[in-house]
Parts: structure tokens; sequence; C-alpha cells
């Protein structure tokens, strides 16, 4: 039996956790310690997946399967393809850096890492689940722990109403895409609720008609799509800051992944019939997202929002369903998921020191903080876009897939680079440079050592993916081939 | 002169058990002074260990079903799964109940417990009306009593009383729908009504009528709207570990004639889809009145019941969902549920015993006061909520999926809907615990051995019913086969 790596890395964040609660309160090093080393055995692990994938081959590789319910098909069946792989890495990664900023937080450290451990084993499973029990379970496990994390150790004043704000709105879409999952389940006759076997279960038309919206955006709920995208700037904005950057980093891509995996992957007919309709409130996803991050003052709504106007890219990608397309929002998903999170490190940083996230009351960090102020105009670059960095890469391809599909789309959607270079400039300009408030002066230093090696790591994978796509395209482009070939070669 | 065969006494070993630990009870109960009296928790306990493992090696049924002791009790597999339930269910209560004062001190506390659980293990395998009518009063008098308990308490006296009135009357027209039945059939055998039914020899509306009017008495133990009345002030008023027996024990019993019942009626095609409408109503109106109603509850057993009433509505739809997949996932349900429970109160028990008080707003802080109890009571409420990888999850997901393969898409909706509005409610009450600050925050919450030790054995339940729930699932579809 080839060594079980998919499952190691699935289970190492919850049994740290589970190990972590053991720990005495108030040894709150010995905590963070395990806290690290469990996340960079998880980010080792991952990062060793990603590269010995083999792009050449394709499908689903590192392939693990346990019957778990035999009477129902239910099994543990575990494996990554082009899509997913990077996915994996992506939690790794914002795991590892999560830990590292989140060394400062001194309120019952032992079950902040606990709990966003055990999430971070959901969204593990989710990423690597064939099964649709699996997925469903694991989908659960990870949007649960989030409640706690943000109503616990969230910002005073909004996070008791946002985190509850974003559970049930999480819930009721995975409770609605339960039921269209359970209704696949004996809609196909099969007994299985493996995904390989159910894509090939040939569901009539109107079945597939009828239970695509609902497992579509029972899902894409969670990925932000207009007009249920109402929890996530709130949600982002009251999280803590390693909550933030998991939550905006890959939970919001958990749901983009699931809408995909599930609704167009496994009612191809469904997708579509309905996708050509849903692209529009992608669009508004984009546009509108877009504009509304040009009128906060809150630093931290506007990257809220960004990422509402970002994952409508992901989802728009999905929608057109052609290559290009879909090649361009795996490679976003990743992409935006490391740039979020680095924004949201930022914000957290900046927030820690100057207790306040009002833009016009901030100002001057970058002589203060030249490395954060570094790694923010790198992120905003990638946000824009901009060639040489991992945003053109994920743009370019949802550009041209737009375009091949409906050219005003395209260019309705193209508003938002625009609207974002100016709220991204306005952001830098502001806050890193100009003149710092009087009160400031004087009263905090740099960034401390551990928060700077978060950034200038996740700067350094921004900067790498945009000057060496094929690192990421191969391996994504292997995973579209699949999902193309579902669709009918369109 | 009936001759006793070896398969008769297997069929009752438990009850015998049962009888006998209860003896022992009483004869301790004499020679103990009143200081050691608490003990007798750890020896109702130990004693129904013992009984729990003769029971598990010694009177398992064999493949095909047997009705013994002249055709009033079924030896089959649910009635084995619903003793054991029971009795886990008893030695978890003395558990709890032996470190609260009065009531873990005295004899008859655990005398009445015992009696009561025997009437319940006869319920699961009563074949026959009579015998069903006195294996419900046998159970439910013992827990009048136990409801009152607290003689100087004015609240657990009210508990009893009113239990007992609910109790009285809903028994009255249960009775008189069973005598109706007889009257019909010439036969209180529930298997040959069934057969009867089966060939046309009772009328339609005849059937559908007196089964209604006994319905009144099993909606009653499992507490389902419109028959819930008594569950919020009873398990208010009651000791928390009586409530936590009411509201898993008892009404798992109420379960499982209900479905030894409604196979009269299930058995004919003809009947089946006015029965769906009865149960999904039901159903319906549980879910969504008792999840409604724990939204504004300010005393955490309150809470409890009304959230218990709502489990009884999930349950019922897998009763709905007869015959494929929905029963065996009612018998997982109520497994589930029965665990989950039973911490639930547990940890009400073991929280009451320190502060005195059951208001869920002076949980406050609890998780700095005592971050374990917390952690037990996040893993239960979820699991109430039906979050995997805990044991609601998986009880829900069988029997919603029961639901769609019914046909009954529309209850599942419902039915997910409603889980919703729990995890609502459930939140809330974790919010207290790990959120807000208290000015007691500084005085710890200690557990006694008892209640930290049937706590962790019922957490562990709760984590293995939600992840390795195979072998488990396929007990509860082997019990639910055996129905038949």
């Amino acid at each position: 039996m080839p060594f079980p790596i998919l499952s190691v890395i699935i289970f190492t964040p919850i049994i740290t956790g589970l190990l972590i609660l053991i720990i005495p309160g108030d040894r709150k090093t010995e905590i963070r310690v395990t806290a690290l080393a469990a996340s960079f055995l998880a980010l080792a692990l991952s990062t060793w997946v990603y590269f010995s994938y083999n792009t050449d081959v394709g499908g689903y590789q590192f392939v693990e399967k346990y019957d778990w319910f035999p009477p129902f098909g239910i099994s543990y069946h575990m494996g990554v393809d082009g899509m997913s792989t990077p996915l994996m890495v992506l939690t790794g990664i914002v795991m590892f850096t999560g830990v590292l900023i989140s060394w400062g937080i001194d309120d019952r450290p032992r079950e902040f890492f606990a709990f966003l451990f055990i999430l971070a084993s959901g969204v593990f499973g989710v990423f690597a689940s064939l099964d649709l029990f699996g997925l469903i379970f694991f989908y659960e496990i990870a949007v649960f722990p989030m409640y706690l994390l943000i109503a616990i150790w969230g910002w005073k004043v909004t996070r008791e109403y946002a985190a509850m704000k974003l559970t049930l709105y999480l819930f009721i879409g995975s409770v609605i895409a339960l039921v269209g999952i359970l209704a696949m389940y004996f809609a196909s006759g099969m007994g299985t609720f493996n995904m390989l076997e159910l894509e090939a279960a040939n569901f009539s038309p109107e079945f597939q008609k009828f239970w695509f919206p609902l497992v579509f955006f029972g899902f894409a709920v969670l990925g932000g799509i207009f007009p249920f995208h109402n929890w996530s700037p709130d949600g982002h904005v009251a999280a803590p800051t390693a909550v933030s950057m998991f939550h905006a980093g890959v939970l919001m891509k958990l749901g983009a992944f699931a809408a995909l995996r599930v609704g167009i992957m496994l009612l191809p007919e469904g997708a579509q019939f309905h996708l050509p309709w849903i692209i529009i409130l992608t669009l508004i996803n984009v546009v509108y997202g877009a504009f509304i991050a040009m009128v906060q003052s809150d630093f931290k709504y506007v990257i809220g929002f960004s990422s509402v106007s970002h994952m409508g890219l992901v989802l728009m990608g999905f929608a057109t369903l052609n290559g290009d397309g879909m090649l361009g929002a795996g490679v976003q998903m990743f992409s935006h998921g490391i740039m979020t999170a680095l924004f949201f490190a930022v914000v957290g940083v900046i927030y820690d020191r100057a207790h306040t996230r009002e833009i016009p009351k901030l100002g001057g960090f970058a002589r203060l903080m030249p490395i954060v102020a570094a790694a923010f105009v790198i992120g905003g670059m990638v946000s824009m876009g901009m060639p040489g960095f991992s945003g053109f890469v994920a743009e370019f391809p949802i550009f041209m897939g737009l375009w091949r599909y409906q050219p005003w789309i395209a260019i309705v959607a193209s508003i938002s680079i625009v609207i974002t270079a100016s709220y991204i400039v306005r952001v830098i300009g502001r806050v890193f440079f100009g003149k710092m408030p009087e009160e400031f002066v004087g009263h905090f230093g740099d960034a401390t050592v551990l928060d700077k090696v978060a950034l200038v790591f996740l700067s350094a994978i921004l900067i790498v993916v945009g000057v060496y796509p094929t690192i990421m395209v191969t391996m994504v482009e292997s995973g579209v081939e699949n999902i193309m070939r579902l669709l009918g070669g369109a | 002169m009936v001759s006793i065969s070896s398969e008769m006494i297997r069929a009752i070993l438990p009850e015998i058990g049962l009888a006998v630990l209860a003896l022992i009870v009483l004869v301790f109960d004499l020679v103990w002074r009143e200081k050691d009296r608490r003990n007798l928790g750890w020896l109702t306990a130990g004693g129904l260990l013992v009984v729990f493992v003769i029971t598990l090696i010694f009177s398992q049924p064999g493949d095909e079903s047997v009705q013994v002791w002249g055709g009033m009790l079924r030896h089959d597999w649910l009635s084995y799964s619903f003793t054991l339930l029971f009795i886990f269910g008893a030695a978890a209560t003395s558990l709890f109940a032996m470190d609260m004062k009065p009531l873990g001190q005295k004899g008859e506390f655990y005398l009445l417990l015992l009696v009561s659980t025997i009437g319940m293990s006869l319920m699961a395998a009563s074949a026959d009306l009579i015998m069903l009518f006195l294996a419900i009063e046998t159970t439910s008098i013992p827990l009048y009593i136990l409801a009152g308990f607290y003689k100087q308490d004015n609240k657990s006296t009210e508990a009893g009383y009113k239990y007992f009135l609910f109790g009285a009357m809903t028994s009255a027209i249960m009775l008189y729908g069973f005598s109706l039945i007889y009257g019909f059939t010439g036969t209180t055998d529930i298997y040959a009504i069934t057969e009867m039914v089966v060939s046309g020899e009772v009328a339609l509306t005849l059937a559908i009528g007196t089964l209604i009017l006994v319905m009144v008495g099993f909606g009653f133990k499992i507490s389902v709207v419109p028959f819930h009345f008594w569950a919020p002030d009873v398990y208010e008023g009651a000791p928390t570990p009586v409530a936590g027996f009411l509201s898993t024990a008892s009404k798992a019993a109420g379960f499982a004639v209900l479905m030894r019942i409604l196979l009269t009626v299930y058995a004919d095609p003809e009947l089946v889809p006015y029965w769906v409408i009865v149960v999904a109503a039901l159903s319906v109106f549980s879910m969504t009145l008792g999840n409604a109603l724990a939204l504004p509850q300010k005393n955490i057993k309150r809470l409890l019941a009304y959230s218990s009433i709502a489990h009884a509505g999930y349950a019922l739809i897998g009763v709905a969902a007869w015959p494929d997949q929905g029963l065996a996932s009612v018998v997982f349900y109520l497994v589930v549920y029965v665990v989950t429970n039973l911490a639930a109160f547990g940890i009400v028990a073991a929280f009451w015993r320190i502060t005195g008080t059951d208001q869920i707003s002076d949980y406050a802080a609890l998780s700095r006061r005592s971050p374990k109890l917390a952690l037990i009571m996040m893993v239960t409420f979820l699991s109430l909520a039906g979050m995997p990888p805990l044991g609601g999850f998986v009880a829900k997901f069988f029997v919603f999926a029961a639901a769609v393969n019914a046909g009954l898409v529309w209850l599942a909706i419902i039915g997910v809907l409603n889980a919703i509005v729990g995890l609502y409610y459930y939140l809330v009450v974790l919010k207290v615990v790990y959120l807000f600050r208290s000015e007691e925050e500084d005085k710890p919450v200690p557990m006694t051995r008892p209640y930290a030790m049937a706590l962790t054995i019922l957490v562990a339940g709760i984590i293995l019913l939600g992840t390795l729930f195979g072998p488990w699932a396929e007990w509860s579809a082997r019990a639910a086969s055996a129905l038949f």
C-alpha cells in the first residue's frame, strides 16, 4: 500500500488540534510552537504532493479508498487532480502564515488554534474528497468552527452579528446542497456516493435543470455569489486576522470548488442550461463588488469587497464553460487566495498598532514598516492584474474565455480592473505614503519578525507564479481537461 | 401449564437482571448508613453494566424473531437493541444523579429508575396490547414519582403532578383505542391484528380511527406536537437527571412501540398514504413548533425540552418514510439522540450542582470556569445541531436520505430548514458559554468523578457514532428489519 499522504495531510491539523486541547491553557508558547510545527508539516506535505503530481498523466492521483458505509455506497475516497492540488497547497500556505500572524493572540490561544485546525482539516478534506458524502461531511466541518473563531476572537463591535450571519448563510446553503446531493444519489439508482461513478450517471435533463441551481447556489453562497454575498464582507471585517486570511483565502474557494465539482461536473446539462443567466450575477459580483470597495473608508471593508469582486471572476470563469475560462478560474482561486491572505495580514498588522482601520486616519506607514508596505504593493499589483504577477496569469485567460463566450460581458467586466486599480492605489497612497498623523508618531515600531516572514513568503509566491506561470498553468490545465470532457468537449 | 424453554428465559434475561439488581439496591439501602448511600449510584451503574454485558452476550436473539410467553413478548433484534439502549441510559442517569443532593442519597431513586427501565424493556418487546399497556404503566408510574422527587420544591411537585395528569389522561384514551381494536378484531396480538388488517377483515376507517386514539398515548410518550405541553414544565421542574432520562430512554421506548403498532397499518399498502400524511404532519408540526419555541427560552432545561420535541419530529421523518430505509434511520437517530441528549442533561446537572441555576445567562464564561465542561457542551450541542463529525450529522443525514428516497423531498426540505433554526439556538447557548464574560469567572466549576466518567463515555460515543458509523448503522438496519 502506498503511503496515504492525503490522509496524513487531512488529519494532521485535526489531530494536532485535539492534542493542543490537552496542553494546559497557560502554556501558551508550547501551544503556539505545536501549532506552527503542525502547520509546517501540512504545508511541506501538500507542497510535496504538488510537485510530485504527474501532470502528463493527469486525472486523480494519490488516490486512497476505504469502505466507510458500504450499504449506502459511502466510502472514504480521496484523490487530487490538477484543479484541487493547487488548492491543497494554498490551504497549507494560508495555514502556516496564519499561525505566524496569530502568534500574538493572548486570549485562550489553545482554543483558537484548536478550532482553526479543525477548520483546516475540513478544508483539506473537501478539496481531496472524491465521495459526495465525504465532501459534505468535511464541508460542514470547515464551516462551523468559523462561528466560534469570529464570535470569540473577532472585532468587538460586530462580531456576534457577523458570526451568526455568516454561519446561517453558509449552513442554509450547505443543507440545500445536501438535499440536492441526496436527490442525485437516489435518482442515479447506482447506490453510490462516488463522484467518479456518478459522473457517468446520465441524469435526465429535467432532473439536471431542476437540481442544478439548488446545488450550485447552495455551494456558491460560500463563494460569495451575488446576491448571497452579503455575509462575506461583514464576516471578513469581524474576524481576527488569521481567520480573515483563512476565510477569504481558502474558505471562499471551498464554495467555488464544491459548486464546480458537484454542480457543474455532475450536472453538466443543468450547468449549460442555467449558467447563461448565472454569469450575469457573477458579472454583478465583479463590477458591483469593485464599486463598493471603492467607496469604503474602512481598510478591511475595502479588502472584503475586493474579495467579492475577485471571487466573482472565479465563478465567471466557471460560467464561461470553456477551457480558457476554467483555466483562469483555477489559477485565480490560488492567486486570489494568496493575495487576499496577504492583504488581510497587512490590515491586521496595521490595525494591531494603530487600533483604527479608517483610511483617512492612517498615513505614512511605509517609512515605519517598509517590508509590510512592499508586500501590500505586490498584493495590489496582483489585484490589478499586472503582468509579472500571478493575477495576470489568472485574469488573462478568464477574459479570453469571456471574450469567446460573449464579448460584451468581457468588456463590462473589464471595468472592474480600472476600478480595482483606483481603490488599490488610493489605499496605497493614503495608508502607506503621505504624512503620518501626529498621534501615531513614535508610538509603535515595525512589524514583528514573524509577521515579516509571513508577508515575504506570501509575496514571493505571487511573484514566482507571475514570472514563471508554467509552474501552475500546466497543473490546472490537466484538471480542466477532465472538466471539459464531462461538458462534452465544448 | 406452560413449559418454560430456555428461549423464554433468554428473552426476559435483562428484565430478570434488572429486577435482581433492584432487590440488591433495596438491601444495600437498608444496610448502608446515610453517608455511604451515595455509593448506591456506583452500585446501580456497575450492576447495570453487568446486566448490559449479560444481555449483550446471552440474550442475543437468533435470525428468526420469536414470540414467547404465550405471545406476550417478542424476542427480536429490535427489543434486544432497545433494551441495551435503555440499560445504557439508566446507567448514565444513575451516575449523573449520585452527586445531586438529596436525589442520589436515596435508595428509592435507584429502585424507581430500575423498575422504570424494566417497564421500558418490556415495552420494546411487547407483542400484545395487554402486555403493552402494562409495560407502559410500569414505565410511567415510577417516572411520575421521580419527576416529583423533590417534595419540598414546588416546581418539582408541579412537574410530577402535571406529568401524572397528562399521562393518566392519554393512557385512558389509548386504552380506549386498545379496547376498540380488540372489539373489532377479537384479538390482542399485534401481529395477528396486522394479518387481519392486511387481509381486509377490518374496515379501513375503523383501523385509522382507532389507531388515532392509540397515537395519542404514544404521542404523549414521545412528546410530539400537539401532545407536548407537559414536556417543558416537567423537564424544568423534575430533577435534572430524571429529566434527562425522560427525554431519552422514555422517548426511545415510545418510538419502539410506535413503530411496532404502526406496523399494523403500514402492512396494508392501501392504508399507507393516509398514515404518511398523519405522521408527516405530526413531524412537521413538532419540528417547526419545537424549534420556534426553543428560540426565546431563557432556561436551559426548557430549551432542551423544546429541542427534544423538535428531535422527535426529525425522528418521525424516518417513520413517515417507511419502510425502506426509514425505520433503520429512526433506530439510528434514536441511538444518537439518546447518547447526545443524555450528555446534554448531564452537563446541566453538573453545572447546577455547583451553581444552583439553570438560567442560560448564568452559563456565561463557562469556558473560562471549566474549559473541559465547555468543550463537552460544545460537542454535545453541535451534535444536537447536526454537525459533523458528530453523531447528529449522520443521524440527520440518514433520516433525510430516507425521506428523499421515499419521495418525500418536501419533508426533507422542511427538515433541513428546521435544522438551521436549531443550529441558531444551539449556537446562541455556545456563544454565552464561550463569549460572554461574567463576574464569577474566577470560580471554577469542578466535575466529580461520576460526571467526568459518564460524560467522557458519552462524548466518545457521540464522536464514534459520527465517524465510524458503519457498524451502528448496520445494527440499526438489522433491528428495524426484525420488526416484520
